[in-house]
């Protein structure tokens, strides 16, 4: 049994032009159980900055807080909003500092940059390796399946909603393929004036 | 045809013949008797055992995964199928989900195995197992008729499989099978299982999905069931079992075994019956079998 399979759980963010998407899973399980079909695993971290976790669900939560505790520490020394390069790198060391009893999460950031409007999008391994990727990147038990979608459906510049339609069907697809992922979906569509959040109609099995 | 024939006789007077006949041979060995040339009269085909010391203890290495989960012979494990016995004959529902590991590798299995107009075999374990063997008992029930002029006895037919899947134990055979069918004595439900286990009973259930499933069926079923009503308990037991388990779902496929034979009532998409449920058929509810559909909020 391996621990990163123990809840289940996808994440997957794509770089369109001047937007970013990212979007998760919704189930919860116990290793074969599905015990809830809402647990959301992508969370805001600035207006323009979100953060998805994928891995054992207990880590996800406590990550959120610590992330969220670091990310206010952060605005109030600063006395500006984190771009989203900074926090990849904030992901990075939070997780480093635990190389040797790691947490069992693998992040995937995507935002906006201020003022440019610069998509990013990054993801790290459990101990904070990080993976600044151009054109999308992915977490969670359906990793191989999604790389697989995402690589042949995924093109360069594409406008907020045609990055949603993209997205939406990478994860889909990719879940329906996953034993550990799926029951529900949600996107977000990160773009200079607002975020997008749209709930899918998933497979529920 | 005489070499066919005569490759089913009891006496090995016949058999000598057959060994000289090359071109029964021949056929044997391009696979045109559907793969089932290496029978022998009256008793089951022979296989190619590994040639080491401990057969058994050699397979049991390479075919458990418990141990390891590398092992060479990979077993599927996810499955939902369940079985009932009540007053209008027999209940068969199963899905149709296949995975290997957490991998999805197919949504359109066929885990109904067809025996006979009046026999139904279910899948779970090993597929291959599953599909060979109960092939195998068809081809023996078939035989049965032919000799005794009568058609073979449920009971007769899971012992036959029972007994067969037994003399083979140790050697990594995995099925866990419901065998149903309506003979003499009205409808008839067999547990068999690759330990050797076989129980008679009215009520099954087998799988990764099977306690989600049995969760259901024991809530709603009843003896008096009428037909309708006693499709929507498979159908609704065994999306249960693929809304909850990993392993399973994808779609459910519905029998009723009667005493005309055996009927296939229907396939359905677990995710449509989540959603807005088997649509107007009697005995189904109007809305769909999830929680939110059921309990709207709005």
């Amino acid at each position: 049994m391996s621990i990163m399979e123990y809840n289940g759980g996808s994440v997957v963010a794509m770089a369109g032009k001047d937007c970013v998407a990212i979007a998760s899973d919704l189930r919860l399980g116990n290793q074969a159980l599905t015990i809830a079909t809402n647990f959301e695993k992508v969370f805001p971290v600035t207006e323009r900055i979100m953060l998805g976790m994928a891995g054992l669900a207990t880590d996800v939560l406590t990550l959120r807080d610590r992330f969220r505790f670091r990310v206010n520490m952060y605005t109030i020394k600063e006395e500006r909003e984190i771009e989203p390069e900074t926090f990849a790198h904030l992901v990075s060391s939070t997780l480093y500092e635990r190389r040797f009893g790691p947490y069992f999460i693998e992040p995937v950031i995507a935002g906006l940059g201020k003022g440019t409007n610069k998509p990013f999008i990054a993801s790290t391994d459990v101990i904070g390796c990080i993976n600044f990727a151009k054109d999308f990147v992915v977490a969670g038990t359906a990793t191989d399946k999604l790389f697989g979608v995402a690589e042949s459906l995924w093109e360069p510049d594409l406008e907020p909603e045609d990055l949603f339609e993209t997205i939406s069907q990478t994860l889909m697809n990719a879940v329906d393929r996953d034993a550990f992922s799926g029951w529900g979906a949600v996107v977000h569509i990160i773009t200079p004036e607002k975020v997008i959040t749209r709930h899918l109609k998933a497979r529920m099995d | 045809m005489n070499a066919i024939a005569s490759r089913f006789r009891a006496s090995p007077y016949h058999e000598q013949g057959v060994e000289q006949d090359q071109n029964a041979q021949d056929s044997v060995l391009w696979g045109s008797q559907g793969g089932f040339g290496n029978l022998r009269a009256g008793a089951p085909p022979e296989f190619v055992v590994p040639n080491v010391p401990s057969p058994t203890a050699f397979l049991q290495l390479h075919t458990d995964d418990h141990a390891d989960p590398n092992c060479r012979i990979k077993i599927a494990h996810g499955t939902t199928t369940l079985a009932f016995r009540f007053r209008g004959g027999i209940i068969v529902a199963v899905d149709s989900r296949a995975t290997a590991g957490s991998y999805i590798a197919s949504g359109t299995v066929k885990k109904v195995i067809e025996i006979n107009k009046f026999l139904l075999g279910t899948m779970a374990g090993g597929a291959a197992d599953c599909q060979y063997w109960e092939t195998y008992l068809g081809i023996q029930c078939r035989l049965h008729e032919l000799r005794n002029r009568e058609r073979i006895s449920v009971a007769a037919a899971s012992k036959y499989l029972s007994n067969l899947v037994y003399s083979y134990k140790g050697m990594g055979l995995s099925m866990g099978t419901m065998i149903c069918g309506w003979d003499k004595t009205g409808p008839a439900l067999f547990y068999v299982d690759s330990d050797g286990t076989r129980l008679k009973g009215d009520v099954f259930s087998v799988g990764s999905g099977s306690t989600f499933a049995y969760g259901v069926l024991d809530q709603g079923y009843h003896w008096e069931l009428s037909d309708e009503d006693a499709q929507e308990l498979g159908r609704r037991s065994i999306y249960a079992a693929g809304h909850r388990d990993a392993f399973s779902g994808n779609t459910i496929n519905l029998y009723h075994v009667r005493e005309t034979g055996w009927e296939f009532i229907g396939n359905y998409d677990v995710t449509k019956m989540h959603y807005d449920g088997p649509g107007n058929i009697p005995g189904a509810p109007v809305g769909g079998y999830g929680y939110d559909a059921r309990v709207s909020t709005v």
